[in-house]
């Protein structure tokens, strides 16, 4: 039932989308049909109508952007676009003492793909400068006014003030966000590694070889690694959210109960870890817990081992002791905004809950805890597929150690998907794989965020609470 | 008996505060025994002649002294250039940051223009490809522009300040809590929309706006994986967190130890008094970003 619906929805957006191409083309028909001679000439020179019109504004921004599109893919870029299909054929080589550098196949596919994306906004533009003649002579055949350039100009401040605003986050995004993620997602596709580094060696497009390595469950395949770091990296995540969430919410209602006095005290102690950078408090605590560390020194000393826990050697202990750490980090954060949440809570349900006789704790289990789920469902989601990516909890304590010979691609025990994915790039070189398992990450915080999004009880049913 | 009554629950909830009061020292005393240990630990020489500068099984060093901070400040190392490399890039992507942050949410809450929720949605789903992913072809782009190595702290800024407007919810969601009443009757006025922007909304959202500024400003001083990637090798470029790592972790067995905690203290304490100063803006901003999602 679900899935036709879902399948109908999927058709009908195919569906729409192919009747606004066609609309778009028939009105980039009929612009040129029942266009003067200005417009039609726009369609190669754009904002040619516009400067002939007066509108010296925006016909220089459109003819400035077509100039400067062409001068880009021509001068510059085609000559990477062209060797895309093969990310180039010319090797290094050494004659003699000198060596004669042939194709780079990084920056064949980085300014490619940048080509790539010249000739979208080239047609974008197109389309727009199209539109903008349609529009003015729209305007002129219906004997109205033209807006002025000063209008134009103004309008940027005013009714086009978006456009001003969001230019810059927009570009900065495309430029260091868009274009490196589609990069690396080519690469997955490619056999970029140690062996096929530019500029002496070519890397080219091997399929999806790479895909079929990350689930090959082979002695060299990357199969059960992958499934035990992916393991490992959904409990980790699970256990930091949930524990750091009650446990924050306990400490929460602790300062919160009448009669304890020094409410802001107790609060700014915990806040302290917030403050403190992290990679000098989690370092600290990481030697904190070494062999020869400050714990291991004194149970010693008290006569309450005679051998040094080996927390950061024994795999198990090394998780454990993480998610513990990683309390003493959590804490703090889940307890400011329980806080502020718990202070929602309307007085009048307790009351009558009193009346009614209740103890603390089935008040606990049936208002406050509702409540806090219920208001808190999203958060906790971003909690949850934060954890999963929570780089530097895992790196500053123990780096993925220990070390283990039965993980391959350098993963030790207590690595997570992305400090193995970090060790990849910086250790090993292997960017095929690492683009790989980037490309995993985004599909297992993609797909746990759909499902839950869509559980949700705030989602659901927005007013339930209220 | 009325009496008797109200008197076992005073005593019961005397006896509970008691507990209350017990558990609530305790923790702060697991939540402050790291930064006493690096204290102390910082004031432990690390000269040979008088004690050990690695890790110890003791807390209080047999002797005081000030070696480790001497050693930050007389010039052995480059700690002062690092520290103000931190310090720079943490104003410049605090300032750039906080500006575009702005931008997107005051456009995103209150204009409607066509593609808005398609560019909402396509940012979401870019947040949730890992940022390390990139790492390489961004270090290509900027040593493309001259910018990696010598000139890593621009480019560590660039960087930083470029995908800024994805991080626009919080300051979204407090924009949206402005009525828009507000910006209409100014507009019925013959305010324009950057007017209403400037003089009115940007006034009003202080709070976010600190908020926003005091994120932004704490994040570079944990920039650890990407500032040691672009910096590589280039030990002028590093800033305090990728330098005081390699003393951790390389420079552990020569007992760099009470140096590193020495420098930690010098950066921690005037980021936490800082934040300290700011901590009504971070809960608010923390607290309203939560519920909203």
């Amino acid at each position: 039932m679900a899935n036709t619906k879902g399948g109908q929805k999927k058709k009908n957006a195919i569906a729409d989308f192919f009747s606004m191409l066609g609309k778009d083309l028939k009105e980039i028909g009929v612009t040129f049909k029942e266009g003067d001679f200005k417009t039609k000439i726009s369609f190669l020179i754009f904002g040619f109508g516009s400067l002939l019109r007066g509108l010296w504004l925006r016909g220089l921004t459109l003819l400035a952007a077509e100039c400067g599109l062409l001068y880009f893919i021509f001068s510059f870029g085609w000559s990477y676009f062209s060797k895309i299909g093969s990310l180039g054929t010319i090797a290094t080589t050494k004659q003699g003492r000198k060596t004669v550098y042939g194709d780079n196949s990084f920056l064949i596919l980085l300014f490619g793909l940048l080509t790539l994306f010249a000739v979208i906004a080239f047609i974008a533009i197109w389309r727009i400068n199209v539109r903008v003649n349609r529009n003015e002579e729209l305007i002129i055949k219906n004997g109205r006014k033209l807006p002025s350039n000063k209008d134009d100009f103004k309008s940027l401040f005013d009714s086009n003030f978006d456009k001003t605003l969001l230019a810059l986050p927009v570009a900065g995004v495309f430029v260091f966000t868009v274009l490196p993620i589609v990069f690396m997602i080519c690469v997955a596709f490619t056999n970029y590694d140690a062996n096929h580094q530019p500029p002496s060696n070519l890397f080219t497009w091997v399929g999806i070889e790479n895909f079929k390595n990350l689930f090959s469950f082979g002695t060299a395949g990357f199969g059960g690694t992958f499934v035990t770091v992916l393991i490992w990296t959904l409990v980790w995540a699970f256990f930091a959210t949930f524990i750091d969430y009650f446990l924050g919410i306990a400490v929460a209602m602790l300062i919160n109960k009448k009669g304890i006095k020094f409410k802001k005290l107790w609060r700014t102690i915990l806040v302290m870890t917030i403050a403190v950078p992290q990679f000098v408090s989690l370092l600290y605590v990481s030697k904190l817990f070494a062999n020869d560390g400050l714990i291991n020194g004194y149970l010693l000393k008290w006569g309450i081992i005679d051998q040094a826990i080996q927390f950061w050697v024994n795999p198990t202990l090394a998780k454990i002791t993480i998610i513990v750490v990683n309390i003493w980090i959590g804490i703090p954060y889940m307890m400011l905004i329980a806080t502020g949440l718990l202070m929602n809570i309307p007085e009048d349900l307790y009351e009558s809950a009193r009346i009614d006789g209740a103890t603390p704790w089935q008040m606990f289990v049936n208002i406050t805890m509702p409540y806090m789920l219920f208001v808190t469902g999203p958060f906790l989601l971003t909690q949850y597929t934060g954890n999963l990516n929570n780089f530097n909890v895992i790196f500053l304590l123990t780096q993925g150690q220990p070390k283990t010979g039965n993980l391959v691609g350098g993963a030790g025990r207590t690595d997570l998907l992305i400090t193995w994915l970090y060790k990849m790039t910086i250790n090993d070189t292997n960017y095929r794989m690492a683009a790989v398992i980037g490309i995993m990450v985004f599909v297992v915080t993609a797909g746990i965020s759909l499902v839950v999004y869509n559980l949700l009880p705030s989602v659901k049913d927005e007013e339930g609470f209220q | 008996m009325a009496n008797t009554n109200t008197g076992s629950m005073k005593r019961k909830r005397a006896v509970g505060n008691f507990f209350g009061y017990v558990l609530l020292i305790l923790i702060s005393l697991i939540w402050l025994f790291p930064y006493f240990g690096l204290l102390m630990a910082s004031f432990r020489s690390f000269d040979a002649s008088i004690e050990y500068g690695g890790v110890v099984d003791y807390i209080i060093p047999h002797t005081f002294s000030l070696d480790n901070y001497k050693f930050l400040f007389n010039g052995q190392t480059n700690y002062v250039r690092w520290y103000a490399n931190t310090l720079i890039i943490s104003i410049f992507v605090s300032l750039f940051n906080t500006c575009i942050v702005l931008c997107v949410s005051y456009a995103l809450s209150r204009m409607r223009f066509a593609g808005r929720t398609f560019l909402m949605r396509f940012w979401l789903v870019l947040g949730m490809f890992p940022g390390f992913l990139t790492m390489i072809c961004l270090y290509f782009l900027l040593k493309q522009m001259g910018l990696t190595q010598a000139g890593a702290i621009p480019g560590l800024i660039l960087v930083s300040v470029a995908s800024s407007g994805m991080g626009y919810y919080v300051c979204k969601g407090y924009f949206d809590t402005i009525p828009k009443a507000l910006d209409e009757a100014a507009r019925i006025d013959g305010a324009s929309r950057a007017r209403v922007f400037f003089q009115m909304i940007i006034p009003m959202a202080k709070p976010i706006i600190i908020y926003t500024a005091l994120v932004a400003f704490m994040g570079p001083w944990c920039d650890y994986v990407f500032a040691s990637y672009i910096a590589f090798g280039h030990d002028a470029s590093y800033n305090v967190a990728v330098a005081m790592q390699r003393w951790m972790v390389v420079g552990d067995y020569q007992g760099y130890f009470t140096r590193f905690c020495a420098g930690g203290i010098v950066v921690a304490v005037p980021v936490t008094i800082l934040f300290m100063f700011l901590q009504k803006y971070y809960v608010e901003g923390v607290t309203g970003g939560a519920v909203k999602g």
